[in-house]
């Protein structure tokens, strides 16, 4: 199963927690944001990802399991 | 005036087609078996609201799911140069009742909504007296739901979301009102073109409605004509058929033209000298990167700005946005402010080079596609009118396409 990014972007508020833990996949536009550079997480950046996950205060970020 | 088969008959301007006249036309209403959903899938009938979503599949999964949801019959048309929806539901409201009952069988839906923009008035009336006449359980108890006049309305989800919550505001995908999700009922949420060429199908077949299209197009689409031409307005044309085809039933442009709008509001400028050949079908323009939306053909004459049109129509997205998500709320109102500098000839270079940054960023970060749509019209403008984007005079409030 590989792991991909999602973005409730209803529930974002740009608080940025998301880019401030996983940079290497998540940016934040000129508002503050998040772009996700590549949703596909690789696995070396999955623990990194999942606390990104669970910092985020307004519960928009998400981990979904997609088969390859 | 084209009309083929929607529209054929009496002259859709003098008014509402009777019920009487309706079936004598077209004779009674076949019954719903499993036939039905055959014959809209060999028929090839994609949305009309704007998405092209194949029609079956949807009624497929809303079925799956279980059905027993609403269906809603869609003549929200927010967009503000399409008339299509308004021109049928006033003068053919039994060919949408009649869509719409089959649907509301095929899928099991439990009640029926007519879902229509507050501001069409005569829309309303006819649809409202044309349920009157019927007699068929599912239509009597049918309810009409105004529309808010606002471009998102007509979004499915959004439709759902007035409905249940008082509020035309799109939702987070998936799940899609088509899909059931836990304890929520599927809907389906279908335009109401769409359901009268059900109507159609139901009546006459799947081979009956592709011997009308062109290049391999299916059957007829309803578009409506805006600009320099003619006759500006409603036209039921051959699925395929190409936009010079367009512009000589729309009786010729008055002017020289310099762009066609395709699409509407979520569509794109093509260059008027790229334009001509473009095949109006859904899927074929899809392919070229383009759009058929709802069907807007819109002609932007040489003495007419396409910069500056551009910049109106930005300026409407963005305060037509729902404001529920960040980047199609400060994105698009970015976008709109600079473009609209732009327009009035006091922008600095890195303007519009933050314009196609912001283009590009934006899209995909909402939770509908308005954001998408708008990044998607503004980028084909870039394109369409890069000569005038690079040297811009002030002269804002030029006119229409």
């Amino acid at each position: 199963m590989r792991k991909h990014l999602a973005i409730d972007r209803i529930r974002c508020d740009g608080r940025g927690m998301c880019a401030e833990l996983l940079p290497e996949l998540i940016s934040l536009d000129d508002w503050g944001y998040p772009i996700i550079a590549s949703d596909r997480v690789p696995d070396h950046l999955s623990a990194q990802a999942e606390k990104a996950v669970r910092s985020c205060p307004v519960l928009a970020l998400a981990l979904r399991s997609v088969r390859p | 005036m084209s009309r083929l088969r929607l529209l054929s008959g009496p002259d859709p301007a003098a008014g509402s087609e009777a019920l009487n006249v309706h079936v004598q036309r077209f004779g009674p209403l076949p019954a719903v078996g499993p036939g039905l959903f055959d014959a809209i899938e060999r028929s090839g009938l994609t949305g009309r609201g704007g998405a092209a979503f194949p029609v079956a599949k949807k009624w497929r999964a809303v079925s799956a799911a279980g059905g027993g949801g609403a269906l809603i019959v869609n003549g929200a048309e927010g967009e503000p140069q399409s008339f299509k929806d308004r021109t049928l539901m006033s003068s053919r409201p039994h060919l949408v009742l009649d869509g719409a009952l089959l649907a509301a069988r095929a899928v099991r839906a439990s009640s029926v909504v007519m879902y229509i923009g507050e501001e069409h008035r005569a829309a309303q009336v006819t649809m409202a007296r044309a349920v009157a006449e019927r007699t068929e359980h599912e239509l009597r108890h049918a309810r009409l739901v105004l529309a808010p006049a606002r471009y998102v309305a007509g979004e499915s989800s959004a439709a759902v979301k007035l409905l249940n919550a008082g509020i035309a505001s799109p939702t987070t995908r998936p799940p899609s009102p088509h899909e059931g999700d836990g304890g929520r009922l599927p809907t389906l949420v279908q335009n109401v073109e769409t359901l009268a060429q059900v109507a159609l199908i139901a009546r006459y077949g799947a081979d009956w409605f592709r011997s009308a299209g062109r290049r391999g197009a299916a059957g007829t689409i309803l578009v409506t004509v805006a600009g320099a031409v003619t006759s500006p307005g409603v036209l039921e044309v051959e699925a395929g058929i190409s936009v010079r085809e367009v512009l000589e039933l729309a009786g010729g442009a008055t002017q020289q033209l310099r762009a066609v709008l395709l699409g509407g509001y979520f569509g794109s400028w093509v260059d008027a000298s790229s334009a001509w050949d473009l095949p109006l079908d859904a899927s074929m323009l899809r392919e070229r990167g383009l759009t058929l939306g709802c069907g807007v053909v819109g002609f932007l004459p040489v003495t007419g700005c396409g910069v500056c049109e551009t910049a109106r129509i930005m300026e409407y997205l963005a305060s037509e946005s729902s404001a529920q998500c960040g980047p199609c709320f400060f994105g698009l109102r970015a976008l709109a402010t600079t473009s609209g500098w732009i327009a009035q000839g006091i922008a600095d270079p890195s303007d519009l080079a933050r314009l196609e940054r912001w283009s590009r960023e934006v899209r995909g970060r909402g939770a509908c596609h308005h954001p998408d749509g708008a990044v998607g019209l503004l980028q084909s403008a870039l394109t369409a009118f890069a000569t005038e984007y690079q040297s811009h005079p002030a002269h804002l409030g030029s006119q229409v396409a």
